[in-house]
């Protein structure tokens, strides 16, 4: 059914149409909607058969949801930023016990200094964990990721984690297609644990594992990434079948059948990429850009295939590999491993500054002519920079950096962009 | 003939012989259908306090719940020695997580055993002192504000063992251990820190509050069997010494623990929803030098000159036990 | 594709502005996409919300930097905030107040864009006077219906009963349907 509303809010519909057994979070910007959406709809009944449990923190509710799936419940949580950090630990735990407990990030940048608003960085530093991760380009696409999710975690028995752009995705109200009971019963059947905890049949779960198997454990846990690599795509088709539209995959292509250039990102940013690309394609240039929705696995081949016939190759990241780059360059030049062609890092967008336009357009248009350096930062106010550092080498004790800048910045409230 | 009552003060195990008892009275270790839930060739140190108390524990817990039962372990000796890898030890539901979460992960079980419309599944989450009173503490705080459907069980052998015998919150003042040498002017752990996690947990007004010692097994079933019924959030704290980290003989295990709670050390008692309920009667109050004197860890107490000092405010603490819990007749 | 920048203060329902004005395109069968610019909000803080509306997929994410309208619900920003950045001489804009726009000093200013795009709704009047409280969204997402024609009256109405619980929402469609005449605006010829 076709609906306008809030991205926080389809998700939650999303979810409780998966039947959901036990939900348990921990509010923190931006999640908060899904969770307090989901809570009314356990609380009035409409969604059945669900416990909704208040954590104290977010260790907390990875926790309550490792318990709850080991004992064979359907489990969500969400959480963003912060709150992904304070779980950490659990959250490796959960990939290790092969749970397959379905996680929304509400993508926020991680402090200091401390920025509710949305970049990569929380996802980023958990992509290592052993939890699959997708990134949803539009609030359609977030939902619908979801209930993929749920298929695909069970089925692997693999935790997963969608990616949603906070403020940007959450925050915003669009129209959205929010898939019937029935369509979504067809598509997930019910939950039928590898494991579980049962008196019936009494196991033991997460015992030590020494060095003569720790090898072959963490081989396997690779083993069922890759796995999913074909598993994702042809769940996204399924998807197609049964609902009528393409969502998730490993990615996308736009316009890069012929293209010299292709700009590469991860989420919503997508959406403003395609906007320039047609402009600059109406201008006559040869560009494209590829959405990637699988970035754990990262889709190497799929990659290569997208982009190894163009000339160059800009990545977008909305994330900071600090003294390095980015996150996602690293996974496309490996996929370009023994192609040669220019590739160059724009790092955009960090805690929650807008990527415009205008900038892409400036931007696409130096990578056209080969002007970019390897690692840029968009839009970086270089006079700020230039004051601080002068700032730096005169004193010793300077004080704090943010703040300091802060006070060059002015009246936030006065601006818009 | 006249008859005279008698009184068995005693009625562990190794006395009285069971058979004396009425069936209802017997340890559940008596009986030829106990479920062995932490069965035999697990690593523990001879001696351990721990596997001894969480033997008699759980298989209480398996017979008052009809051996429907889930366990969750935290991080910590009893996880380590009971699960050494290929093998495990428990012949029940088990599951390890991680070291400081063990009372959340069992709130998820038990939230999921009741979306599934299993609730008579109970579920026991455990762990050492370290993984309940210092990194489990938030969790355990959440668990029982929420008043989830779990019994916890901390095995108290006051430090962190597992890991070569750490200061934690439980560490008694004055004893040794790695991170407080008995060294320098004030030796061993510092007066004046640590906390009681059963009152705080009586604070929370949770159904059910008790203390337990390996001195005292029949009482220690007897309480864990009391609990299982209950629903919500019960917590149970059991003194159990640890040889090696105590530095005491490992037969003098439960002389040791009995020495504890007879000295008003350990106080036995219970509380239900916050209020005190009662407590066990020290029937034979000993002076703290006694106990002290069997472990290693407190040698620096005796070593000439003898620090009656330290020894006199350790006195302290145990009278104090005795008058706010009311362990003397 | 139009785009449009509803500026006001943290508590006169700027969002909701926003977010209504997107449901009452999708009520037509547009597409709509609303959000707030975020800052840390708080009740009188510079707050902003952005709504498109097209025909096509809304594909764009950035904050609206060339809006084709400006609602202004707070005329005290008029000389702290750029609210006027990006619009173009063809641009509408409607501002909340009961005074002209003589008295707020924009009479120059308003020379560059056509007369009848540029109005001075009273809204917070208006919604005191239906509604009981100072809250002038309504009456200025009406406003915005008359003069620019981009939104139906109807659809306003509309998304104002999904929002809001009966009996206020009444009031607002009061709010609301004097608000588009004040402005000057004309119903549809065939309206259901």
């Amino acid at each position: 059914m076709l609906k306008q509303t809030e991205g926080s809010h389809a998700v939650a519909e999303a979810i409780a149409r998966c039947r959901p057994e036990v939900i348990c979070a921990y509010p923190i910007t931006p999640q908060t909607h899904i969770v307090e959406g989901l809570g009314e709809m356990v609380k009035t009944n409409e969604l059945a058969n669900c416990e909704f449990i208040n954590v104290e923190s977010e260790f907390a509710a990875m926790s309550v949801a490792i318990g709850a799936s080991a004992a064979g419940a359907r489990t969500y949580t969400a959480t963003a930023s912060q709150g992904l950090l304070f779980m950490a630990e659990a959250v490796y735990n959960a990939a290790g016990l092969g749970l397959p407990i379905v996680m929304t990030i509400g993508n926020r940048a991680i402090g200091a200094p401390i920025n509710i608003w949305n970049d990569h960085s929380d996802s980023m530093s958990m992509r290592d964990a052993g939890w699959i991760q997708l990134y949803a380009e539009t609030n359609q696409e977030a939902l619908d990721l979801h209930i993929q999710a749920f298929r695909l975690a069970e089925e692997l028995s693999c935790p997963v984690m969608v990616c949603v752009d906070g403020f940007i995705l959450t925050h915003a109200y669009d129209r959205v297609d929010v898939p019937e009971q029935e369509q979504v019963d067809a598509y997930l059947p019910p939950f039928v644990p590898r494991q579980a905890l049962d008196p019936a049949q009494p196991v033991s779960i997460g015992a030590m594992v020494g060095p003569e198997a720790f090898m072959e454990v963490r081989y396997l846990a690779h083993h069922k990434q890759l796995r999913a690599l074909g598993l994702i795509p042809q769940l996204s088709d399924e998807f197609k079948r049964h609902f009528g539209r393409s969502s998730g995959g490993l990615l996308r292509t736009y316009r890069t059948e012929d293209a010299d250039t292709i700009v590469v990102a991860l989420g919503s940013v997508n959406g403003t990429i395609q906007e320039v690309v047609d402009e600059m394609r109406a201008e006559g240039s040869r560009i494209g850009s590829v959405s990637i929705c699988s970035f754990r696995p990262f889709p190497l081949d799929a990659a290569r295939e997208a982009l190894g016939r163009a000339k160059r190759v800009v990545v977008i990241e909305k994330s900071l590999a600090v003294g390095l780059g980015g996150h996602l360059s690293d996974g496309v030049r490996k996929s370009l491993s023994g192609i040669v062609l220019n590739g160059y890092t724009v790092i955009a967008g960090l805690g929650g500054r807008p990527i415009t336009r205008n900038s892409l357009h400036q931007l696409f248009r130096d990578a056209e002519q080969d002007e970019l350096e390897q690692v840029t930062f968009l839009d970086l106010n270089a006079d700020l920079v230039a004051y601080e550092l002068a700032r730096e080498a005169q004193a010793r004790t300077t004080g704090p950096t943010a703040e300091a800048i802060l006070r060059r910045v002015g009246t936030v409230a006065s601006q818009i962009a | 003939m006249e008859m005279q009552p008698i009184k068995f003060y005693q009625t562990a195990t190794f006395t009285v012989g069971n058979r004396l008892l009425g069936e209802h009275e017997r340890s559940v270790q008596a009986n030829m259908r106990r479920t062995n839930s932490l069965n035999s060739g697990h690593r523990a140190c001879q001696g351990c306090g721990e596997a001894l108390g969480a033997r008699y524990a759980i298989d209480a817990a398996m017979r008052a719940s009809d051996s429907q039962l889930a366990a969750v372990n935290a991080t910590g000796c009893l996880e380590v020695f009971s699960t050494p890898y290929p093998e495990t030890s428990w012949q029940i539901p088990w599951i390890h997580s991680l070291f400081g979460n063990a009372a959340a992960v069992a709130s998820g079980v038990a939230a999921a055993m009741r979306v599934k419309g299993q609730e008579d599944v109970r579920v026991i989450a455990q762990g050492g002192d370290g993984g309940t009173t210092d990194i489990g503490f938030g969790c355990l705080s959440g668990m029982f504000e929420r008043n989830d459907d779990v019994l916890y069980i901390c095995y108290d052998n006051e430090a962190y063992m597992n890991t070569g015998v750490q200061r934690s919150s439980a560490t008694p003042p004055a004893a040794r251990t790695a991170t407080t040498a008995a060294v320098g002017t004030a030796p061993g752990n510092v007066f004046g820190t640590g906390k009681n996690v059963p009152l705080i947990a009586m604070a929370h007004c949770i159904p059910y509050v008790a203390t337990a010692s390996v001195a005292n097994l029949r009482d220690l079933e007897f309480k864990v069997t009391k609990a299982m019924p209950i629903r919500g959030s019960r917590y149970i704290h059991i003194h159990v010494p640890c040889p090696l980290g105590w530095g005491s003989a490992p037969a003098d295990t439960i002389k040791v623990a009995r020495l504890a709670v007879e000295s008003g050390l350990f106080p036995l008692f219970e509380a239900e929803h916050g209020e005190f309920v009662n407590s066990t009667k020290i029937r034979r109050k000993v002076p703290v030098d006694e106990y002290l004197s069997l472990q290693k860890r407190f040698a620096h107490l005796f070593a000439k000159p003898v620090d009656s000092t330290r020894i006199a405010l350790i006195q302290a603490i145990a009278d104090h036990n005795v008058k706010r819990f009311e362990l003397l007749g | 594709m139009f785009q449009t920048r509803i500026h006001g203060r943290g508590g006169q329902g700027v969002v909701t502005a926003a977010e209504m004005l997107s449901v009452a395109a999708f009520l037509e069968g547009r597409s709509a996409q609303a959000f707030p610019s975020f800052g840390s909000e708080r009740m009188g803080a510079p707050v902003i919300a952005f709504c498109r509306i097209d025909d096509k997929e809304i594909r764009l994410r950035e904050p609206v930097l060339d809006p084709d309208a400006v609602i202004i619900q707070d005329p005290t920003l008029l000389h702290q905030v750029e609210l006027f950045k990006g619009l173009p001489s063809t641009g509408y804009i409607l501002i909340n107040s009961a005074r002209g726009l003589d008295e707020l000093g924009l009479k120059e200013f308003v020379h560059r864009f056509r007369p009848n795009r540029v109005r001075a709704i009273a809204a917070t009047e208006l919604a005191m006077k239906h509604v009981g409280r100072p809250v002038p969204n309504v009456p200025l997402l009406a406003g915005f219906a008359a003069i620019t024609r981009e939104v139906k009256l109807e659809s306003v109405v509309a998304a104002i009963r999904e929002k809001f619980p009966p009996a206020i929402a009444e009031k607002n469609v009061a709010a609301a349907e004097e608000a588009f005449a004040v402005a000057g605006g004309k119903l549809e010829a065939s309206h259901a």
